[in-house]
Formats: structure tokens, sequence, C-alpha cells
């Protein structure tokens, strides 16, 4: 009985399919791939990167405070300014400014990409089913798995990373978004056609501006999910905070990767108290507490 | 021509659909085809509002009123069949033309308001104006003059969310009207809304559409509501139109059993008027005419009343037997002195719930008069009592010449007789 079902499948070589299909893509795409390279550390690191540490840290960490109590509460203020001269205190602040600049384009980069996708598949029910299981790809394949590829395509550093990064943390972006514009009640989408709104009219007047909690929640998300792919991109020397974490690790100094862990943390707690709060107050937010205020 | 056209509408939902539209074509039974997948929401379903109308689609939930409505502004596409607004075809047009259609020519109300939470009462008034690309400070000024006329003077800064549920709808008509648009589109309207505030606002629309005679082509489950509000009214049966007919036509002459019991629960003495049930009297005597021939006509005809007018068929008063007799026993010549002129009368429009008093105080039959005050017809107890009664099969005998009588007996009188008396 047992020799029946002992049955030998043939091995599949999925593995070397993929080799090959990165070797080919390495091979004539190369081009294509350096320009990303190019424009990704330009933008993380000689514009955005460079524009932080252009500011001494104090007052950088005041206009942190300041955004802080503009998107939330002058608590979060308060607590943003103390987080971050304790970064500075650590000596942790020109990493922590890095990985900064890495998580904003990387999360820039992926909500550019997510809006117009959640868009897409909110109003076709074919392109909804096509994107669903990519992102579950995109979300459950470990993150890993993704740098050794972007490591053949972009070389070593901030590059892979960035990609690396926005492969990671787009998949809530384009579902909440698109969750968002589901949700819009139908009948004010046809009140819209009614009364002779364009698609576009009624995309960017009507279902966005009523979806905003929902996407604003994907961004936020979106933000979590690349700051968390910090430690990971350190490994292929991206820089920053991952650094030191990765360091840490590897080289077993205990308080070194402790000390980045706590900057990663600070970090972490401002960007999404302050997404958060920035979600509630979306126009449409705004107006449902102004009436239930009323 | 009329404002909206409606041409053998179809909508069957479903793959293949065309193929459930031939096959209701060739006669087949909705539940066939449910046998193939496909759900036929409206079957064959044609009608024209004439400019100026209210036109009722009633039906009850799942009867495809909703899917009827959708397919005259294009929201839906028929599955075969087309609609065409003041003669533009607007099932053939698409994209910026039908959107061109719609700014134009139709807008609605929905059911739920469809208000856009986060834009001002002004801002939601003004968004059919936006879309026709009216400049703003004439978009204001325009959603304020339409906020106005629903009675919503002073709300238009706030939130559509800060209004109770009645004045959210009144934006939702003042948004409608803004637009200017001849015809106006009203899904449920009024359905979401208190009882209360439901009547509140139909009175408002009739008064509005009496202002401004926009068509209208409302829909609704409320047979009342139906019966109040529609000039004429279509009603709808599991995707078909089964009746189309004033209210009164509705009462007195179902098409079919479905129909006639659905209105049983009607007040009839709400929607039926003096005009559709009063009968042409008997005899009437001449100013000019003596005691002598009221006499004989009394004796012909077997009354005991005989309604007096004079050249112009103008009602003058009423004689009755005895006075007749005595005057003929005493030899008078002229009929004035034995006529009594302080008698109630109604008009053709008078709903019959307001005939009972009248009808009460009296033996003789009620009078119908115009406004000139001539005598139309006249209704006797017995034929209020029959008008009231569960049968339908009240005759409609009326003369034949009855002018459309002005609205003069208030909103309440609003299902008048235009059609109803011919």
């Amino acid at each position: 009985m047992t020799r029946v079902l002992d049955i030998e499948l043939p091995r599949v070589p999925v593995g070397e399919w993929v080799e090959n299909a990165v070797d080919w893509l390495t091979d004539n795409l190369g081009g294509l791939f350096d320009a990303i390279q190019t424009v990704l550390e330009l933008l993380v690191q000689d514009w955005v990167g460079a524009a932080l540490h252009a500011v001494p840290a104090v007052v950088l960490a005041v206009v942190f405070a300041l955004v802080a109590w503009a998107c939330r509460n002058w608590k979060l203020g308060l607590a943003t300014l103390v987080g971050m001269l304790f970064i500075q205190a650590m000596g942790m602040w020109e990493h922590a400014m890095d990985t900064l600049a890495l998580t904003l384009v990387a999360a820039v980069i992926a909500m550019l990409l997510a809006l117009p996708l959640g868009v897409l598949a909110a109003r076709s029910q074919r392109v909804s089913q096509v994107t669903r299981p990519v992102l579950d790809f995109m979300q459950t394949m470990p993150v890993f798995v993704y740098l050794i590829p972007a490591v053949f395509f972009f070389g070593v550093g901030v590059a892979p990373g960035v990609v690396a990064t926005i492969v990671f943390a787009m998949p809530p972006g384009v579902r909440l978004t698109e969750l968002g514009i589901r949700q819009v009640d139908q009948e004010m989408v046809e009140a819209g056609h009614a009364f002779g709104a364009t698609p576009r009219s009624i995309l960017t007047g009507i279902q966005v501006p009523l979806a905003m909690p929902t996407i604003m929640a994907g961004v936020n998300q979106v933000i979590m999910l690349a700051l968390s792919m910090v430690v990971v991109a350190g490994m292929v020397g991206a820089g920053g905070l991952g650094s030191d974490v990765y360091a840490g690790i590897t080289r077993l100094e205990v308080g070194q990767g402790f000390e980045g862990g706590i900057a990663v943390v600070i970090v972490a707690i401002f960007l999404d108290r302050a997404t958060a709060g920035l979600g509630s107050r979306s126009t449409i937010a705004r107006s449902r507490r102004q009436a239930a205020a009323a | 021509m009329p404002a909206i056209e409606a041409h053998r509408l179809y909508k069957v939902f479903g793959r293949r659909a065309r193929d459930g539209v031939a096959r209701l074509e060739a006669g087949a039974e909705p539940a066939e085809l449910k046998k193939h997948g496909l759900t036929p929401a409206v079957i064959d379903a044609s009608f024209t509002v004439e400019e100026g109308e209210i036109f009722v689609v009633m039906g009850l939930s799942g009867s495809g009123k909703s899917t009827l409505i959708r397919m005259v502004n294009g929201l839906l596409e028929p599955t075969s069949g087309h609609v065409e607004i003041h003669g533009d075809n607007i099932t053939q047009a698409g994209g910026a033309d039908l959107r061109r259609l719609r700014r134009e020519r139709v807008s609605m109300v929905f059911q739920h308001f469809a208000l856009f939470p986060h834009r001002t009462v002004a801002e939601n008034a003004a968004y059919g104006l936006k879309t026709q690309g009216v400049d703003k400070a004439e978009r204001r000024r325009r959603a304020v003059e339409a906020l106005s006329l629903v009675g919503l003077e002073g709300w238009e800064d706030h939130l559509p969310d800060q209004l109770s549920g009645g004045m959210q709808q009144r934006v939702g008509l003042a948004r409608a009207l803004a637009a200017d648009t001849d015809v106006l589109l009203m899904d449920e309207a009024f359905s979401a809304l208190d009882p209360l505030i439901r009547r509140g606002m139909q009175d408002q629309l009739i008064e509005l559409q009496h202002q401004l005679g926009k068509t209208i082509l409302f829909i609704t489950h409320d047979l009342n509501e139906a019966m109040r509000l529609g000039d004429r009214i279509a009603m709808m049966r599991a995707g078909r139109i089964v009746q189309i007919g004033t209210a009164e036509e509705i009462l007195t002459d179902p098409a079919n059993d479905y129909v006639a019991q659905f209105i049983q629960d009607v007040d009839r003495s709400r929607v039926l008027t003096a005009g559709s049930i009063m009968e042409p009297p008997v005899a009437v005597l001449g100013l000019e005419q003596g005691p002598r021939v009221a006499h004989r006509l009394m004796r012909e005809h077997q009354v005991d009343e005989l309604f007096v007018v004079d050249r112009d068929r103008r009602l003058r008063g009423v004689v009755s037997e005895d006075d007749v007799a005595r005057a003929v026993a005493d030899r008078h010549d002229r009929i004035e002195p034995i006529l009594d002129t302080g008698l109630p009368s109604a008009r053709p429009d008078t709903l019959i719930a307001e005939l009972f008093t009248e009808s009460a105080a009296t033996d003789a039959p009620l009078p119908v008069v115009d406004e000139a005050g001539r005598l139309l017809g006249v209704v006797a107890r017995v034929t209020l009592l029959n008008a009231m009664g569960q049968d339908t099969g009240v005759e409609m005998t009326a003369a034949p010449d009855v002018p459309a009588a002005p609205d003069d007996a208030g909103s309440a009188g609003r299902v008048d007789t235009k059609e109803a008396v011919r």
C-alpha cells in the first residue's frame, strides 16, 4: 500500500526559471535598471537626504514637532520634540535622517503607484481580481527574497532597499484605496452621473474625497510598512538606522543595535501618529465631526 | 412633442440578455427566463409624459420601477427599446452627448438624498450648475434662489448632515431645480421621510410644479402618494406596466384584478372628485319657463326638485314640488318668486370627502357648477355612497363639455379632473 502512494513527483525547477528570468532581465534591461538606480539614489541621497542633513538637528526637531502639532495636537508635538532630541543625543541623528529620507521616498512612490491601481481596481472587477492575488503574493513573500534580485538589478546600496520597500509597502495602499472608493455610496456616484458629471470629475470630486479617510489609513499603513523594511534594507547597504541594527546583530553589539532600534521606534511613532492625525483632518472627516457637533 | 417618450423598454439582467428579450417577445413567461439565469426587470414598458405633467410610476419593490427610471436618464442602458427626451434619443447617446443631455434636460432626486457630505448645502444645490460650467458667483446666486424656493434660506453654509431628513431632501430637490432642466426624475424621493414630512413635501412639490411647470416623473411604492401627486399613474407589476391612467380612471376602472386588489384600501373620498361622479341632471327648468312647465317636468321625470338655469345654463336656484304645485294652483306665471337661490353647490374638482356635509344638509342632489356658475351635473346622495363603495363599477357619466377647472380648491384638490371627465 505504501509503495503505491510513494510516487516520485518530477522536480519542478522553479528556482532555475526565476534565475534565468533574472539573468535575462539583467542582461537585457540593464540600462533601465541603471537609470532607475540613478534616479532613486538621486532622490534619496541628493535631494531628500541632503535637504534633511542641511538643516541643523535642533531646528529640524522643532520643525517635526510643529508638523506633529499641526497634524494632531500639541502633546504629539511635544513628544516628537523630546524624541527627536533624544535621537540626536544618542548620536543617531544622521542615520535617522537617512532612514527617514528612504522611508519617505519609498512611501511616496508606493502611494503614487498604489492610488491609480486602487482606483482601477475599484472600477473594474477584472482588475480587482487580477491585482488581489498579486498583492497577496507581494505581502506574504518573505521580504528578504526580494532583496536578492533587487541587488542583482540595482547593485548594493540605497536603490535595492527602496525598490524592495516599495514592493513590500504598496499592497495596503492599493487595497485601502480600492476599498475606500468601493465603499462610497452608489447613489452619490449616480447623482454625479445624473447631473452629467464626467467620470474624472466624479472620481476627483466625489469618490476620492469621500474615500479619503480610508485612503489616508492606507497611506499610514504604507509608511509604517516602509519603515519596518529599513532594517532589512540595511542588509543590502541602504544605510541609515538599518545598518546600525544590522551591525548590532552581526557583531553582537547589543548597545548599538538597541540604540538603532529605539531610534526606529521614535521615528515610527512620529510618522504613525502624524499621518493618522492627517486622516482625521480630511474634508469629509472634518465635516462629519462638524455635523455631529451641531 | 411629449417631454419623455419611452418606447418598448426592456431590461434583462444576466448574460445574453438580448436572447431573453427575444424570448419575452415570443411570449415566454418571466419565470422561464430565470431558469436560463436571466432576470427580467422591465418588460415592454412604453409610456409618454407630456410637458408639465406629473407622471407617477407606482409599484411595489421588485416591480422594476427603479430600473425603469434609470433607463430614462441613461444611468442604465435598456436591453431593448429607447427613451426620447424632447425628441432626443437618450438611449443612443453616449459619452459626451449623454452627459450634455443630462446636464441640460434631466435632473434627478434620489431616495436617500445622495447629497455630498463634504460640501455645503449651497455647493450641493449648485452641483448641477457646476457640471454645466456656470461660473462661481452665478452658481451661488442660483443655488440660493433654488434653496429659497424650497424654504431653506439661511441654511446655505451648513453641511447636509446638520439638516433633518426632510430638509436634506429639500436640498436634493433644490439641486434638481437649480439645474433648471425641464424634466425632473424623482426616485422614491419621499419614501425615506416621516409620513407628516412626506405629506408636506408632496404639497410643496405640487406647488412648485404649478409655479415652475416642470415635467416630473415620480417613482413611488405608496399608492396614496401616487394618487395625490399624479396627473397620470402607471401601475407596474413584475416588470410590466399593467395600467396607465388618472387616479380616478384607475380607481373607477382598474385594468385587472391585481390593480383592483391594490386600490381596495385607497381612501376614495380623497381621490374622486365631484366632477368624476356627477351625473347629468334628469331635467332642468329654464328661468323663463313658468310653474306649469315645471310641474309637467316633475311629473314626467318623477322628481321632487328641479334646478333652474338661465339662457347661459348658469344655475339660478332650485324649485320644490310643493312650491310649484302651489304656484300652479295660484295661477302664477313666473318662476322667480318660488325660486330657492341659497342652495349649496360644488365645483368639479371638489373632493367628494368635502361633499358629505353639504349633501347631508339637503334632500336634493348637489349641483356641480363651473367657475362661471354654469350647471355641469348633479351628485345625488346615492351616487355619493356608490362611489365610496368597494365595488369599482362606478359609472362615469358626465357632461361631455366640462372645461378644465382652475385649481382653486388648493393643493388638496390637485388630483383634478382634466382627463377624468372626458
